[in-house]
């Protein structure tokens, strides 16, 4: 009942939003901020009518905001003009034509509030405010028309750049060895950021048209590369991924406290995490044993007071793909 | 069955933006309240039972592509884990059920692990 409501009472049958436009989307993506014009003429309140219209024929615009300490107090468009050339009035002052009480819209929100202002008042521009009250920008229908043009524009070229990657992965580069560095710093302690980089990493690897279950397998290893980084490293440490066209090479390293018993370390369940980290759900001590799972080779270094070095390497060029957790048994089965 | 029917049977909570989730096939399961083991167990498109609530299991949920995360006993995920999840387009659901019982449920309606 409350999902209805939200919509204002119009109901969305999954057939209509099937039909909703991407310029549609892109009206409520879009923010005022982005399509709206910075560069306006500006009136004073004290201005004289005839300069305004000096300033409208020499500028090919048809409306100005007037503006008094930053605040928009006003709006003179060409029907005031006329109306004040009728009157044989031209020396004028602003304040006695321009209209009052103006509608204004805030710069940060979406290009559909605008479109809805528009249809409801019939007014050729609205005033952008920002969240203090001052005067931004202006918005005719001609800046939204441009502004979701300029944004298909883009999208379609973006979309371009994917379908051309997705089908060639380095394939067409010619070199003697061709390969993408990726390097994430990672803090110690700070969980709020656990996952960044691995996600970051497996969008990379999805871009570059990498087969859906390797970017996985390295998105599984470089979380857990990452955690482990986070629970235990003194001063944080780095994780770098190199990218080739054979293989995908994930070096991470710190620079302490190190590691006693490696033997130890690798024996699933065993953790030296504490209680508090234990609490979040980390330290189950099966970190290492899932790299392992989902790599190809992998080699542990470590000198305790000097730091500790995590090499994995992921073959692409393997039938073995989909290697990956609990399903790798069930599919290399089938 | 679909997120849809599981979201209806159990009476979960969407703390998340709304989908179509009768088109989110869900066939299987896991839970645990350890990250790595789910790390390890979670079927890619399964419902995942929890009672973390913190943001990195919009992490885990992410990399292993699942289908939804289901937080028992009412655990609340904080704003900056909804709206990564939004982001991320990981589904959270809710209950205050404990995850004992949600699984149960979950059996009983065909979802296997």
């Amino acid at each position: 009942m409350d999902q209805t409501s939200r919509f204002k009472g119009k109901i969305v049958t999954d057939q209509a939003a099937g039909n909703i436009t991407r310029s549609e989307e892109l009206a409520y993506e879009l923010k005022i901020a982005e399509v709206m014009s910075t560069q306006m003429q500006l009136l004073s309140p004290d201005m004289h009518m005839g300069d305004v219209l000096a300033m409208f024929r020499q500028a090919h615009i048809s409306g100005a905001p007037v503006v008094e300490n930053g605040k928009c107090v006003g709006i003179i468009s060409i029907e005031d003009t006329i109306r004040c050339l009728l009157n044989n009035d031209m020396q004028a002052p602003v304040s006695e034509y321009m209209t009052r009480n103006v509608i204004t819209i805030n710069s940060v929100e979406p290009v559909i509030s605008a479109l809805k202002t528009f249809v409801t008042i019939q007014v050729g521009r609205l005033p952008v405010v920002n969240e203090g009250g001052d005067l931004v920008g202006i918005l005719t229908k001609g800046d939204i028309t441009r502004g979701l043009l300029k944004a298909l524009q883009h999208d379609y070229q973006a979309e371009e750049v994917i379908r051309y990657r997705a089908s060639h992965l380095f394939e067409d580069i010619e070199s003697d060895r061709t390969s993408l560095i990726l390097r994430y710093n990672i803090a110690p302690r700070d969980f709020t950021k656990g996952g960044a980089a691995s996600s970051n990493i497996k969008r990379a690897l999805v871009r570059l048209g990498a087969p859906p279950q390797i970017a996985r397998r390295t998105g599984i290893a470089v979380y857990e590369a990452e955690i482990n980084l986070i629970i235990h490293t003194t001063n944080g440490g780095v994780i770098r991924v190199e990218i080739e066209p054979q293989k995908i090479t994930i070096d991470a390293y710190d620079d302490g406290p190190g590691i006693a018993d490696i033997d130890q370390a690798l024996r699933p369940g065993f953790s030296t995490a504490t209680n508090e980290v234990r609490e979040l759900g980390f330290g189950a001590g099966m970190g290492l044993v899932n790299i392992s799972r989902c790599v190809d080779s992998m080699k542990l270094e470590s000198t305790v007071g000097v730091g500790t070095r995590l090499k994995m390497k992921i073959n692409l060029e393997t039938q073995d793909a989909f290697r990956e957790g609990s399903t790798a048994t069930k599919e290399t089965k089938a | 069955m679909n997120l849809q029917n599981i979201i209806d049977d159990l009476n979960l909570t969407l703390l998340t933006e709304r989908k179509d989730f009768s088109a989110v096939e869900i066939s299987e399961g896991y839970t645990s309240d350890l990250l790595s083991c789910v790390m390890a167990g979670a079927p890619h498109g399964s419902v995942w039972v929890t009672l973390q609530a913190h943001a990195n299991i919009v992490a885990v949920a992410a990399l292993l592509e699942l289908g939804a995360i289901i937080i028992s006993e009412d655990a609340q995920p904080g704003p900056a884990t909804l709206a990564k999840a939004n982001q991320e387009g990981i589904t959270m659901l809710s209950t205050p059920r404990k995850s004992f019982e949600v699984v149960g449920r979950l059996w009983e309606m065909g979802l296997r692990g």
